[in-house]
């Protein structure tokens, strides 16, 4: 019985979640004093299952096979449900990303079991993991048990635990190759592209001034766009922003847009999805403006106003331009 | 096409959430309730798909009676008819046992394609689409920002991470949950909400549907979120409140 982190990465890189996942399995191994295990799965990983056995780990399963070299939810849910008949995890962790959004619930279902996902905390109580989600996207937390028999699956938030805790050691490895059949892979994965080049780079701005639903339509943009001119940032915005079409894409911040840390982040009408909150939260200073004093994120922000935006932005605007003489 | 969209009615957005007495949800009473809105783009894509190929679009929706009112609003827009899994008590359902719920009132349509959104704004598992897809034995793809009819199936735009993006192909019948943003949603018409009161809405239970709830996950406490940061809250008028922020961020932040 033990703790099997199974980690994520694209042609021979990590997703940077898997080194999170990595930290929170190592941590749940030491609280429930129970060894941890990581698997790797893709279609060639020695490198990174040897970079995996230096770290404080029993096993590292190098799960290889030319059919898991693009990912397909056929492929990696056959391949990982033959690891786990081997390895016979008490508590399977993944990275909450995109692709085990993509896999995971079936793997879990397939065994019967149901995937808590999208983990940002845990604790061990009576010698049981207790693990907190989020609900109502973010205005709520549950504490969750897992009821009958282990294997126990659970996925952990971007950003939840930090990569820079991941214990050092050393694992042994071991190559674990699943028997796969291509007929049996019903979906055809072809290239993966970018919409088109990023004209914006919001990265590389010091300030960004970001708008959210609150703003209600698209003809009260320009009450935003003034703020950040004032501030000499970059307007930047939440996605559904972008998916009305009232700002371009590319100047979304979140998980499916860019990921910013800027030395000032201002937050307006932006009542903090995770979605968003991923791509922001490392933000130097944060200002959160929203008329909802409950709202998430002003559980991220160091200074807030409660308020209604169309009164408070154009008088944040007079007090800029006040103080910049 | 026969295409079967899956609905959730959720609490709206701007609800102000209380946590009941007992801690184990929230207090229910007096919130009002809207569709999911991952939801409203698959029920849209939906529409738009049975628009360009003909065929039929069915709505689904597992939750309590007051539930109709937003299988109302989907058929207003143009879905044909509804199925409604009405129980009061879905709670006691964790998501495979949900799951199972929706794939055996699906295995009594036999669609060939099924959407719904990549997640609920309520539970947020964002797990039941792939969930009823490994049930029925279905093909699927998540977070879905293009479906286009090819050959033989269907081809799709996956949305990853960093803006990236992916096409992926696969047979008929097949699963999608759908991304926010994938279309432009429509309004209900006049006609069209007067049309919504004389279609069929077909009741079904579970114990219809011959599944018991099962729980596999339990939750013991629902709690607001402590703060992470220390926020500071700037008070007063609009103006007074602008005034104290340039303060902070002139003398204290300084990033001014």
């Amino acid at each position: 019985m033990n703790i099997l982190a199974i980690l994520e990465q694209r042609a021979g890189a990590w997703h940077r979640m898997s080194w999170e996942t990595l930290a929170a399995a190592q941590q749940l191994g030491a609280d429930l004093q129970q060894p941890v295990s990581a698997a790797v799965p893709g279609g060639e990983v020695g490198g990174l299952a040897a970079e995996l056995a230096g770290k404080q780990l029993e096993r590292v399963y190098a799960v290889e096979h030319e059919l898991l070299k693009d990912y397909t939810p056929d492929g990696y849910a056959a391949a990982l449900a033959q690891l786990l008949a081997v390895a016979k995890p008490r508590l399977v962790l993944f990275p909450h990303t995109y692709q085990v959004r993509d896999f995971a619930p079936k793997l879990a279902t397939a065994l019967g079991r149901v995937l808590v996902s999208d983990v940002v905390a845990h604790r061990v109580e009576g010698g049981e993991p207790v693990l907190v989600r989020q609900l109502f996207q973010g205005k709520m937390n549950v504490d969750v048990r897992f009821v009958g028999e282990p294997p126990y699956f659970a996925s952990v938030q971007a950003g939840a635990y930090r990569a820079d805790r991941v214990a050092a050691g050393s694992g042994t490895v071991e190559k674990f190759r699943p028997e796969l059949s291509a007929a049996a892979i019903r979906t055809k994965p072809l290239e993966l592209f970018r919409e088109s080049q990023r004209a914006v780079d919001l990265t590389a701005a010091e300030i960004i001034v970001s708008v959210g639903r609150g703003i209600k339509e698209a003809e009260n943009i320009p009450i935003v766009k003034e703020l950040a001119e004032a501030l000499g940032g970059e307007l930047a915005a939440s996605r559904p922003i972008c998916d009305n079409g009232w700002l371009p894409m590319e100047r979304q911040v979140g998980s499916s847009g860019q990921t910013v840390s800027p030395k000032l982040y201002l937050a307006v009408g932006i009542s903090g999805a995770i979605q968003h909150l991923v791509g922001m939260k490392g933000s130097k200073t944060i200002v959160a403006i929203n008329k909802d004093a409950e709202a998430p994120i002003f559980e991220v922000a160091d200074y807030g106003i409660v308020g209604d935006l169309f009164q408070v932005v154009p008088a944040l605007v007079e007090e800029i331009k006040k103080a910049k003489g | 096409m026969k295409i079967v969209v899956s609905i959730k009615q959720v609490p709206s957005r701007d609800s102000l959430l209380r946590v009941d007495a007992a801690g184990a949800w929230i207090q229910e009473g007096d919130l009002a309730y809207e569709i999911n809105e991952p939801d409203a783009y698959a029920l849209e894509e939906g529409l738009q798909l049975k628009e360009k190929h003909g065929g039929e679009v069915v709505v689904l929706c597992a939750g309590p009676a007051r539930a109709a009112q937003t299988i109302r609003e989907a058929l207003a827009k143009g879905a044909d008819r509804a199925l409604h899994i009405e129980e009061e008590n879905l709670g006691a359902f964790d998501p495979l046992s949900l799951a199972r719920l929706m794939a055996r009132a699906l295995e009594l349509e036999k669609p060939d394609l099924v959407l719904t959104g990549l997640q609920s704004d309520d539970l947020g598992y964002g797990q039941t689409g792939v969930i009823i897809a490994e049930l029925l034995g279905l093909p699927h793809a998540t977070i879905i920002m293009q479906v286009e009819k090819q050959n033989g199936g269907i081809r799709v735009k996956r949305e990853l991470e960093d803006g990236w993006f992916q096409n992926v192909e696969m047979p008929l019948p097949a699963l999608l949950t759908i991304q926010s943003g994938i279309n432009k949603l429509r309004y209900a018409t006049l006609m069209g909400i007067k049309k919504a009161k004389t279609k069929e809405v077909k009741r079904l239970t579970a114990a219809e549907l011959g599944v018991t709830p099962a729980a596999s996950i339990r939750f013991s406490r629902v709690y607001p979120p402590e703060k992470s940061k220390h926020t500071q809250m700037l008070e007063g008028s609009p103006k007074e409140a602008a005034a104290k922020l340039v303060e902070k961020l002139k003398f204290e932040a300084r990033v001014l």
